[in-house]
């Protein structure tokens, strides 16, 4: 069901700030691609022009073309709504809903979709909890809060939360940055599991992490502050962090980026 | 303590009179002749607590100060209980069930019943129409307007706020009144097989009108107060709920009204107090009846704070001890009222900090 | 496929099923005229009422329509989320309607005795038959009661708020945060019975020879209970927002904590305390019911605010609005405008205050 995304020339703006420049890139179904770059690079906004998130903000709109599978998701007769549900996203801060519980969270997405049936909420929650390896520290209190859980397992919640409405994509925004690291290393080894169904894109500020869990890896740069950040180097993981072609990359990746 | 920190405290607090003698700490006698030589530490005891200083006083005048809140509370309850004991005594009807209001005779006579009706009726009137109206318009200020039109209508709801009741009962009176009055006439015509609004009229000064003035007057509290409390909604969980494939409105009533609903029953509780206190602008638009009636369109209508006002002119002393009873039990509401409300927001706040 | 794709289908989104159909411009004009054109009908065809009913009909028949319609078209969820988008919108012109009314009528009908006479003579001496007559006397009182309102309670207030936020510690300082709260709340006729039952008629006396009197300071102590809450509550949120390492500064360099609070503290946080002041100014000048109470209302000019009855504006406005004299209601509107401009630019000024504040949440 993993699904494969192409990104041709893909301009995003704020109002008239361009914040990133033409990016094109081509992700392969069920692979991990991490993005990486200093901070105020863009990939974060490239990311979340990926499931239409960045036009939430006034004033943000895109230019360029973004298909999955040969459709244009930006195409005006595209509902933006379903659009999400297709590419999930997962966010920098763990973010359950404070006032649900546990299987409230899991389900949330489902109950949107107006899925109502006891028996397909609960055996989604399990699935989806189960997926995001988080069933058995919760099955006993899936009634709690999830605002009452680790920061850790709060963030297994959502991506439980994210892909109980089975999406093709899974983006996610430096999704252990909030993290300890043995938390990181669960949403790691979680990575790995969910790579089977979904094509995954990962921004990161951690290149260890970016070296550790992805099959291709990004290269985002900007000249100075105020201008776009553009696509500097994309090609395997290995091929980045071993013998990278651009001296910019060579220079962020070795430590030396000013 | 060789340099001298406090350049920089100084320079960002403004006229801040921290003296050179502050600055050196204690043990220093000598005052300093020169801000670039480092004073030394001084080598005498250190200079013992006093016992009454100016810290001790001013602590305990802020102390006071506070306590002040608490006293006056309770001086209100003491002094209104002083004045309306006498009343009562004399009261040869029953304070708390009779309608009639006659406590000027030589044989006074007067109960709450009607009066109280009468308050509770208009304020659920006002809240009923004003409630779901001001959800909307925050709703609308804090999700759905553009930045560029929620900041400045919030600002004039701000200001309508600010607007003092008296304004909105003269309105009441000399401009709402009519349509008011037409309504009821053709709600009366089509629809008097319903008790509400049967009756053979004369329409308009009614408890509808009162009710719809006082939703007026609390639809820009209510509306600013849960405008800021949707507001607080945390980015992240709407971005949550859209991220999912939410619409606007399914992103609301997941994420913003869950959230809100706390501060809304608050917010929604302090327009009731304010509602059930509001003296001169139902005093301005009912006709006084002393009388339990669901009529909402006919001329009557009565409260508890418009019968202060309106019969306190003509009032002698057991009559003023009988207003000051019947504000004694308008305080007692609105005192459980706003405790409610306070709890509620109190409570949310720990549970918000909780979360955080 | 998936078991919830096969028993919930249309939930799950693959690219062959993300495109949606929306509705026409042309077909939701003519939901529009349609629902206008029946409303019109019914209306008149049964003779029930007159155009404003076709108006609320017609949009209330648009709106159902239109959700129908849209509802086929575009699918459950998005004519929900246009349902509720137009019931909020509808709401905002629903309430703007009379708060509009209001305004108008306001600057309409107070503009008719805004004249100089007005501001320069007082009601002393005017019968049901004359035209003139003015608020001089209603302004001094309003002003004098407010002025000495505000002194008794903003340093009560500011220094209420400073033991809350620098003092306060535990069970005792939540009640008493707790119940500034709920004062808040307290409608300002009990205020006003409270001054009269303690302040007019039982001190009073002692300086009248026994007699209970009114007064314009009567008025200033119930206006100053009012006040007081929401000083505080003002005050204590602008010092919370003072950054803690500012007074660390200060107490490292061993000033005492007063003077810490005095010079370092409130001197950060006075614009914000202004505003607040400025805003329970507002409110407390629009007061009407403990005027009533406690100060009585007057015709003439009265300046001493121990002596006797006085008047004040929104008290005149009252009174003149339940005069039967056939000038009175223009004086009452007028002197309406003069509160409202006088509390809408204490407000305003305090809003623009706040907004220059540096000090924000």
């Amino acid at each position: 069901m993993a699904k494969r995304i192409e990104a041709s020339n893909v301009s995003s703006y704020y109002g008239s700030f361009k914040a990133i420049d033409s990016v094109s890139m081509t992700v392969e179904p069920k692979t991990i691609t991490a993005l990486i770059g200093p901070s105020g690079c863009g990939k974060s906004t490239f990311l979340r022009s990926v499931n239409r998130m960045h036009e939430v903000l006034p004033g943000a709109r895109i230019e360029g073309s973004l298909t999955i599978d040969d459709q244009n998701i930006y195409d005006p007769d595209v509902d933006v709504t379903a659009v999400r549900r297709m590419i999930g996203m997962v966010f920098q801060r763990p973010n359950p809903f404070p006032t649900m519980s546990i299987y409230e969270n899991a389900v949330a997405g489902l109950k949107l979709n107006g899925v109502k049936k006891k028996a397909i909420l609960d055996e989604a929650a399990e699935k989806s909890l189960r997926s995001a390896n988080l069933w058995d520290e919760v099955k006993d209190r899936l009634d709690r809060p999830g605002a009452g859980l680790s920061g850790g397992q709060q963030q297994r919640l959502c991506i439980a939360r994210t892909i109980a409405v089975e999406p093709q994509v899974v983006l996610m925004d430096e999704p252990c940055s909030a993290l300890d690291p043995i938390s990181t290393l669960a949403i790691e080894d979680l990575m790995f599991k969910l790579k089977d169904r979904f094509t995954i894109i990962i921004v990161t500020h951690n290149m260890q992490q970016a070296a550790r869990v992805s099959d291709k890896t990004g290269f985002f740069s900007i000249d100075k502050t105020g201008d776009p950040g553009r696509l500097i180097e994309y090609d395997d993981t290995q091929k980045i962090f071993s013998n990278p072609a651009q001296k910019k990359t060579e220079d962020y990746i070795t430590g030396r980026f000013g | 303590m060789g340099d001298y920190p406090s350049r920089s405290v100084n320079s960002t607090a403004g006229d801040l009179s921290v003296t050179p003698r502050h600055a050196q700490g204690a043990g220093y006698g000598g005052s300093p002749s020169n801000f670039d030589e480092p004073p030394r530490g001084g080598g005498g005891a250190l200079p013992k607590k006093a016992r009454f200083s100016i810290e001790a006083g001013f602590r305990g005048l802020s102390t006071a100060s506070g306590a002040m809140v608490l006293v006056i509370i309770v001086a209100i309850a003491v002094f209104l209980i002083s004045k309306a004991v006498p009343a009562l005594q004399a009261n040869t009807g029953n304070f708390l069930t009779q309608f009639e209001w006659a406590p000027n005779d030589t044989q006074p006579s007067f109960g709450i019943a009607a009066l109280a009706f009468g308050t509770v009726l208009s304020s659920i009137i006002a809240l009923v129409v004003a409630v779901p109206i001001a959800l909307s318009i925050a709703l609308f200020l804090s999700h759905y307007a553009p930045k560029r039109l929620a900041t400045p209508l919030g600002f004039v709801i701000d200001l309508l706020a600010a607007v003092p009741s008296v304004v909105f009962g003269l309105w009441g009176r000399d401009v709402f009144q009519e349509p008011v009055r037409d309504f009821s006439i053709w709600l009366n015509k089509y629809f008097s097989w319903i008790p509400l609004f049967g009756g053979d009229g004369p329409f308009g000064q009614s408890i509808m009108l009162g009710g719809l003035v006082l939703a007026i007057m609390v639809l820009p509290i209510v509306t600013s107060l849960s405008r800021e409390v949707f507001q607080q909604t945390p980015g992240m969980n709407e971005e949550a709920a859209l991220a999912l494939g939410a619409t606007r409105w399914e992103m609301v009533r997941t994420a913003v009204l869950p959230y809100g609903k706390p501060g809304v029953i608050a917010a929604v509780m302090l327009g009731l107090g304010r509602a059930l206190g509001e003296t001169i602008a139902l005093a301005l638009t009912l006709s006084v009846a002393f009388d339990i009636s669901f009529n909402l369109i006919e001329n009557g209508g009565n409260s508890v704070a418009a019968n202060i006002a309106n019969s306190f002119a003509e009032a002698n002393d057991t009559g003023r001890g009988a207003l000051i009873a019947s504000g004694l039990v308008l305080f007692a509401i609105t005192l459980v009222v706003n405790m409610t409300a306070r709890a509620i927001i109190y409570r949310r706040r720990e549970f918000r900090d909780a979360a955080a | 496929m998936s078991l919830l794709d096969r028993e919930v289908p249309g939930v799950v989104m693959t690219p062959d099923n993300i495109r949606s159909r929306t509705l026409p411009v042309a077909v939701n004009l003519a939901i529009a005229a349609g629902a206008f054109a029946v409303a019109a009908a019914v209306v008149f065809g049964l003779a029930i009422g007159n155009w404003v009913l076709v108006v609320v009909l017609g949009a209330a028949f648009y709106l159902v329509g239109l959700n129908v319609v849209a509802g086929r078209i575009e699918g459950r969820r998005a004519a929900r989320d246009r349902a509720m988008k137009s019931l909020i919108y509808a709401a905002c012109v629903l309430a703007i309607l009379p708060l509009a009314s209001v305004v108008w009528t306001l600057v309409s009908k107070g503009i008719g005795r805004l004249d100089a006479d007005f501001f320069n003579t007082s009601m002393n001496n005017i019968g049901a038959r004359d035209p003139e007559g003015g608020a001089y006397h209603a302004i001094i009182g309003t002003l004098e009661q407010v002025g000495i309102a505000t002194l008794m309670s903003v340093p009560l207030g500011v220094l209420g708020a400073i033991y809350l936020v620098e003092y306060g510690r535990g069970k005792f300082a939540t009640t008493v945060r707790f119940f500034v709260d709920v004062m808040t709340g307290i409608p300002s006729i009990v205020a006003g019975l409270f001054i009269l039952s303690f302040w007019v008629l039982i001190v009073s006396p002692w300086f009248n020879n026994g007699q209970p009197r009114f007064s314009g300071f009567a008025a200033a102590l119930a206006l100053a209970v009012l006040m007081l809450p929401t000083i505080v509550r003002s005050t204590e949120e602008m010092l919370r927002l003072v950054p803690g390492p500012l007074r660390e500064g200060a107490y490292a360099l061993g000033v005492p904590q007063w003077k810490t609070i005095l010079s370092v503290v409130l001197p950060t946080a006075l614009p914000g305390i202004v505003t607040g002041i400025m805003l329970a100014v507002a409110r407390a000048a629009g007061e009407t019911a403990p005027v009533l109470l406690v100060a009585g209302g007057a015709a003439a000019i009265n300046f001493d605010p121990f002596g006797g009855n006085q008047q004040s504006l929104s008290l005149f406005v009252y009174q003149q609005a339940g005069d039967a004299s056939r000038y009175a209601p223009d004086r009452a509107w007028t002197a309406a405008l003069t509160l409202v401009a006088l509390v809408l630019i204490l407000t305003v000024a305090a809003k623009l205050l706040a907004r220059r504040n540096k000090l924000s949440r």
